[in-house]
This record gives structure tokens, C-alpha cells and sequence, in this order.
């Protein structure tokens, strides 16, 4: 009863969206379900949890990354032309396109921090600029696909597993990115984005150094985009469609994973989940051999509904909670015991720092 | 609180449309035994007459000086053009409608080589050039102004798309100066002349016999194609798919948008329902990522006819796949230019200049590779700039302008 309640609980749901999809794909085409096909499926996805989990910590920290999609492009292009076929360029461009990344970041977080433009927009130039850099850069066509040492980390893997045959690089780097993720989440660090997400006066007061916390979930997000774009371009190639639209996929992943849009609700995760769940939607639609006039809505539809699902029984658990006086839980421990009414006898065994935020933090929220 | 509101519900709104919009790349159309689908597609872009005919200029033998391509002509009714009869160099302006892919790109460095040659020669003193980034309006616009300010001697436009251009090029028409189109059409005969290589049905009918040739009944051929709404490519489907059909290919197509990402995507699941025999594409961008599903899923080879650019045909002969490389003329964005200058000097052009457009096979393949050596994955190997001033250093460097 208790995983059927998880299950439908909203943060809960991508889950059920995902195993319903899951499901759907194996009926339609069992094959999907041999372990070798599942490996290619995640590795296939990994990009995009990465993505949607570096948007994860801008989202829940109240602000949004547009530029995350250009991102992906822009690295893409300058593996493309940077590496070429040259075998030793592979290490030192790697790490230009980490200190890329950073910069892109940290240029982000700073205007948002300083300049104070709305992160709607100032990501949004971002994405501009990149994109008009890229742009500029290749006149819009492909140049050519890097070395295929460098395209090993995209496509390549342990050979030769068995029962699994090949264990892609994408799939580890994603488990590691996860783990890090999670691990990152339950740090005093972690819980400072939330806190600051929830409510950015009662953080400040509680001396958070709000344009740290702010700045570095902004560089996190262009470092997930770095390395979506690095495996890019192992998987596919170069071009200058790669990453497109990118950071609307990364968005909406992490809005199906329950992450509450302006801040200081969600589990990491949920958000991976997400991820998982938007690709196993396309790939249902490929093997149903849906119409291309059809794919759209439907598509559009049941993203709508799982969203729309989610918030209605967020919005229905909230206010039954609030008679008990209840404040609304940081599920960054997750769903599986998450059924939201246990939620003040865990928030007792806090962290004494992410604790000291809190008090303030939820009786403004109780407002809001 | 509320401020969050307002742009957390702008953004879920952006995040659906554009998800809605961007996706529509990797979409899946109806299978083709999908009667209502294949007739509403027919009724769109399959044009038997045309197809006709251009089946017909596949076999007819081009007229017009030997080795260079770019000045022959097939089937050509010719004009007049005494009146346009002139001394001295000439202004053009031309209305680009891009150079955001490989292929126009690869033109647009010839174009310009040419024109170097016409410059020194005296005929052209210069081209004043728009390009309209794919953008109907921005073109009309750029046409606009040139009959307006330009103070053009001639015209040169590429249209980005066909009705939208049509009004835009009966004005400069108006002007009285000569206005020449090549590449995509438009709906009026008032330019003096037009030119394009053969055609998307000689693309399709050359594509689609390949692979029946070369696939049994009943295989599965996957159709990639780049995007829906462009009559050049549409009809290199259209012919596709009813060659297919009558041959009992089973074909699916995609939208891919080029993106290397979805078209591995959409083989390995094509891969993972079942068997795929054969690959067929409207252009050649994104073969390579194509092929390299294949070789992920550790299956054999398709069939496969990608274009002649150079990427896919180095990807040919490494692999050793069946294939034909499809050929959409490059060589045609020098031809404008020399129409031009024949046009001043009075010389009769073509009404429709179709010019000759024969695929890369598997017995000239090595030639075509080994004279586009050093060139870059993008180049084109029928570019047909060989006898210009910059080669081969300005194509290998893709040096646009």
C-alpha cells in the first residue's frame, strides 16, 4: 500500500509515468526489455538526464536556464573543430570545454546575482549569444566530426559484459552524476539552494551568500550541458542541431519529476526520472509508428496531463496539511517513504545549518 | 510570489510549445499502406507530369561544352536576350535565401570564385549580397530593397521558398533589368531565365531504383528525411515513395532536421523492431551518424544512398555498404553568374536552364574521392569548381565569404 501511495503521490508519479511507458514500449516491442536494448536506451537517455539534472539545481533554486540547449550546441561544434582528426588535442580541449562551461555559468549567475536581470532573461541572451557565436563560427552547417578517441566517451564502452554485452561510458558517467547529484543535494550546500528557492529574503537573513549559491547552481547547469555536449558528440557527431531545444526537454523533465517551477521543492531523482520519461515517450511514439500529424498533440497531451496531475494532487496534500499545521516538505530525500504527512518528524532530524534556515523559511511560506 | 508565478507558468508554457515544436524532427509519418495519408500527400507534391518529364531528362544527353557541366543544358528552349545587350560591368545584387547547410555553403564558395573571374574580366563589377537566414520574410524584405536602393543592373535570387517568393520576384521583374533564379522555383515565368539542375523526382526516381534494385520485396527501407514543406526536397520523396510502393518496399520516413542525434535514434529503434535492408535520404547531412547506428547495434550494413558529399562517400568506401550517392548539382551556383554575362552580351540563354544531374555510383566513387582530397567532411564532391582561380586551397580551407 505504501509504494502504491508513493506511486501516486505527485512526487511519485513520474515513476508510475515512466514504468506505464516502460511497459507500453516491451508490449509493443518485447525485445526492448533484453538487457543489451535497456543499456542502449540509457545510455541514449543519458544526455538528457544530465541536462535535466544540472536545470534540476537552477529550478529548485528559483531560477530558471535558458541556455543550456546552446550550450550543448556550442560545445558540440568546438569539439568539432577543435579536436579535428588530431588524437592529442582530445585532453586539452576537454578540459577548454569544462573551463567553458564554468565561464558560461558563472557569467550567467553573476549577471542574474549583480546586474539583477530576471535569469528568464538573462539565460535567454545567453542562449543568443552562444547560439549567433555558433553561428557566426560555422555558418550554421557541420564541420566534421572529432577524433574517435575523443567520440569513445559518447559511444563507446566496457566490451564483451555479459548478459549486459556493453556497458556504455554514458550509462557510468550518469550514475555518477547521479550519485554526485544526490550526495550534493543532502549537503548543508545542497539544502541552501532549496532554502534559497523557497524563500530568498528568509535565506538571505539567515546569511546565505545568496549570489554563491546562486552563481554556482548556474554553473552547474552549463557543467551538466558541457558534458551532455561531450557525450553528443561521441553518440551522434557534430552538428549544429545538436542540443536543440535542449533546455525546453531539460524544463520539462524536471517539471515532471515534481519539481515545483520557482524554487525550493524537488528531488534530484525525480528530475533524472523525468528525463527517462520524456525519451521513453518518443521512443513509444517511433515504435507505435504514430503519424507525424498526430505525434505532436499527443505528446503535448499526456505532458500536460502528467504535469497537470502532478499539480493538482500537490496542490490537494497541501492543503490538507496545512490544517495540521504541517510545513511543506524539501523532498530531497525522495518519494519512497515521502508521502508528504511524515514529513515534520523527519524535518526534526535535519542538519542543525540547513535547519537554522528553515523556522523563517516556512512561516513566510506558509503565506505564500 | 506572485512574480514567481507568472514566469514559472510563462515558462512551462514556452517549455510545451517548444517542445511540441522542436520535436516535431524525429517525427514518424504513416505507414505508406495508409491510404488516406498517401493520398493526402500525392494530392500535395506528387506531380506525374513533372515526374515524367524529369524521368525523361535522366536519359537525354546534355547539350552545351564538354567538361563543363555548369554551362549545359538539357532539352532547352531559348530566349532572346539582345535587348539586355550592353557594354561594361555590371552591378548584381543577389537575394540569398541561406547558407545554413553544408550544400549552399560548398555553392556560395564557388559563386564567389566565379564571380572573381567575372570581375577580373570585366563583366561583373560586383555582387551585393543578402542572405536571408531561411526566413521568407527577410528575403522579401532583401528583394524589396534592392529593387528600391540597390541600384542593381541585374538580379540574382535563390528563393527560399516557392509561392512566398513569387510576388517578391514578379517586382523585380517589373524593373525591366533581367532577373535569374536558380535552385528552388517560384510561380512565374517573368525571369529570363531559370536554373536548376534536373530535379527532387530525378533525385527520387534515381534514389528509389538504387534500392529496389538492390532489396527483395517486402524489405524495410527507413526514410530520413530533413524537413517537411520544401518542394526540392518533397518531391525527391514524393517519387521516392511511389517507386517504393509499387516495387513493395516497405518505407517509413522521418523528420530527422538533419540532427545527428535523432537520426540515431530513430534507426536504433527501427533496429530494434526488426530488420532495416535499406537507408534512403533526402540530403546527405547526417549519413555518418546513420551508418554508425548500424554499426553500434552490430548489424550488417543497409543499403544506402546518401548524397555526394564528401563525408558520406569517405563513410562509403571505409565501410564498403552498398550505396549511391544522390546528387543535387552544386555546380549550379556558378551558372548564374555566366548566365548573366551571357545575358549582357546578348547571347541567348535556356528559358529553363535544367542542368544535367547523374549520381555517384560505386564505379566512380574512387575518382570522386581521390579529386576531393584534403577537402573538408562538408564539401561537395560534384562542386565543379576545379578551373577557378582559388582551388583547391579556398574550398579545403571552406573559406565563406
Amino acid at each position: 500500500m505504501k509504494i502504491v501511495s508513493a506511486l501516486v503521490s505527485p512526487r511519485g508519479a513520474v515513476f508510475l509515468l515512466l514504468a506505464v511507458l516502460l511497459i507500453a514500449i516491451t508490449v509493443l516491442n518485447p525485445s526492448f526489455a533484453e538487457p543489451g536494448q535497456l543499456m542502449r536506451f540509457i545510455q541514449r537517455v543519458a544526455p538528457v538526464a544530465i541536462v535535466a539534472i544540472g536545470q534540476y539545481f537552477v529550478i529548485v533554486g528559483g531560477e530558471f536556464d535558458l541556455s543550456m540547449g546552446s550550450v550543448v550546441t556550442a560545445q558540440v561544434v568546438i569539439a568539432g573543430n577543435l579536436v579535428g582528426q588530431d588524437e592529442s588535442r582530445t585532453i586539452p580541449v576537454l578540459f577548454l570545454m569544462l573551463a567553458f562551461g564554468v565561464l558560461v555559468g558563472l557569467v550567467n549567475g553573476l549577471i542574474v546575482s549583480f546586474l539583477r536581470v530576471p535569469s528568464f532573461i538573462a539565460t535567454l541572451g545567453m542562449m543568443l549569444a552562444l547560439l549567433g557565436g555558433v553561428l557566426y563560427w560555422t555558418g550554421g552547417a557541420a564541420t566534421g566530426n572529432p577524433d574517435d578517441s575523443f567520440r569513445q566517451i559518447g559511444r563507446g564502452g566496457i566490451q564483451d559484459v555479459p548478459v549486459l554485452d556493453l556497458i556504455p561510458w554514458s550509462v557510468l558517467i550518469l550514475i555518477v552524476v547521479l550519485a554526485a547529484a544526490i550526495w550534493f543535494s543532502k549537503r548543508p550546500f545542497g539544502r541552501t539552494i532549496i532554502a534559497l528557492g523557497d524563500n530568498p529574503t528568509a535565506a538571505g537573513f539567515a546569511g546565505v551568500r545568496t549570489w554563491w549559491v546562486k552563481t554556482s547552481t548556474f554553473i552547474l547547469s552549463s557543467l551538466s550541458a558541457t558534458l551532455a555536449g561531450i557525450l553528443l558528440v561521441g553518440y551522434a557527431g557534430v552538428h549544429p542541431s545538436v542540443g536543440r531545444g535542449y533546455e525546453f526537454t531539460a524544463i520539462t523533465a524536471v517539471v515532471l519529476g515534481g519539481v515545483v517551477l520557482g524554487g525550493g521543492r524537488g528531488w534530484v531523482v525525480a528530475a533524472a526520472a523525468g528525463a527517462f520519461a520524456l525519451e521513453a515517450l518518443f521512443t513509444l511514439l517511433n515504435f507505435a509508428g504514430v503519424p507525424s500529424t498526430l505525434r505532436d498533440a499527443i505528446q503535448g497531451v499526456i505532458i500536460i496531463a502528467a504535469v497537470a496531475y502532478s499539480a493538482v494532487s500537490f496542490r490537494a496534500r497541501r492543503r490538507g496539511r496545512t490544517d495540521v499545521a504541517g510545513p511543506p516538505v524539501d523532498a530531497d530525500d525522495g518519494p519512497v517513504d515521502g508521502a508528504p504527512e511524515t514529513s515534520p518528524a523527519r524535518e526534526k532530524e535535519s542538519p542543525p545549518q540547513s535547519g537554522a534556515t528553515r523556522p523563517a523559511i516556512h512561516s513566510l511560506e506558509a503565506e505564500g | 510570489m506572485r512574480r514567481m508565478h507568472v514566469a514559472s507558468a510563462m515558462v512551462g508554457a514556452l517549455a510545451l510549445l517548444t517542445l511540441a515544436g522542436c520535436t516535431t524532427d524525429p517525427s514518424v509519418t504513416a505507414p505508406s499502406d495508409d491510404a488516406a495519408a498517401t493520398e493526402e500527400a500525392e494530392v500535395e507534391w506528387f506531380d506525374q507530369a513533372l515526374f515524367d518529364k524529369q524521368d525523361e531528362e535522366r536519359g537525354v544527353v546534355p547539350e552545351g561544352p564538354d567538361g563543363q557541366p555548369y554551362l549545359q543544358y538539357i532539352n532547352a528552349e531559348m530566349v532572346d536576350t539582345s535587348e539586355f545587350a550592353s557594354e561594361g560591368a555590371k552591378k548584381g545584387c543577389f537575394a540569398n535565401a541561406s547558407i545554413s547547410n553544408p550544400w549552399r555553403q560548398t555553392g556560395w564558395i564557388t559563386m564567389n570564385e566565379q564571380l572573381k573571374v567575372l570581375q577580373e574580366s570585366g563583366a561583373i563589377s560586383e555582387l551585393e549580397t543578402r542572405d536571408a537566414q531561411d526566413s521568407d520574410d527577410t528575403q522579401i524584405a532583401d528583394i524589396d530593397y534592392f529593387i528600391n536602393e540597390g541600384n542593381c543592373d541585374f538580379f540574382v535570387i535563390s528563393p527560399n521558398s516557392t509561392a512566398a517568393m513569387t510576388p517578391a520576384v514578379e517586382r523585380a521583374c517589373d524593373t525591366g533589368k533581367p532577373v535569374i533564379v536558380f535552385d528552388r522555383g517560384v510561380q512565374t515565368d517573368c525571369p529570363v531565365t531559370f536554373i536548376h539542375p534536373i530535379g527532387g523526382f530525378a533525385w527520387g526516381i534515381d534514389s528509389a531504383n538504387f534500392l529496389i534494385d538492390n532489396l527483395e520485396e517486402g524489405d524495410k527501407v527507413v526514410a530520413l528525411r530533413i524537413l517537411p514543406g520544401v518542394d526540392v526536397l518533397e518531391q525527391r520523396w514524393a517519387a521516392a515513395e511511389k517507386l517504393f510502393g509499387e516495387a513493395n518496399i516497405d518505407a517509413v520516413d522521418y523528420f530527422t532536421g538533419a540532427d545527428p542525434v535523432e537520426i540515431k535514434k530513430i534507426i536504433s529503434d527501427e533496429l530494434a523492431k526488426g530488420d532495416v535492408k535499406g537507408i534512403w535520404m533526402d540530403a546527405g547531412d547526417g549519413a555518418v551518424a546513420a551508418i554508425e547506428a548500424f554499426e553500434d547495434a552490430g548489424v550488417d550494413y543497409p543499403v544506402m544512398t546518401g548524397e555526394d558529399e564528401l563525408s558520406f562517400l569517405r563513410k562509403w568506401k571505409d565501410t564498403g555498404l552498398t550505396g549511391l550517392g544522390t546528387v543535387y548539382s552544386n555546380f549550379q551556383w556558378r551558372t548564374p553568374l555566366l548566365a548573366a554575362q551571357k545575358i549582357f552580351a546578348g547571347e541567348e540563354v535556356p528559358k529553363e536552364w535544367v542542368l544535367p544531374q547523374s549520381p555517384v555510383t560505386s564505379d566512380d566513387l574512387d575518382q570522386y574521392l581521390a579529386a576531393n582530397e584534403g577537402m573538408p567532411d562538408g564539401h561537395y564532391a560534384k562542386f565543379g569548381g576545379e578551373d577557378l582561380p582559388g582551388y583547391p586551397t579556398v574550398w579545403q580551407e571552406r573559406q565563406i565569404p
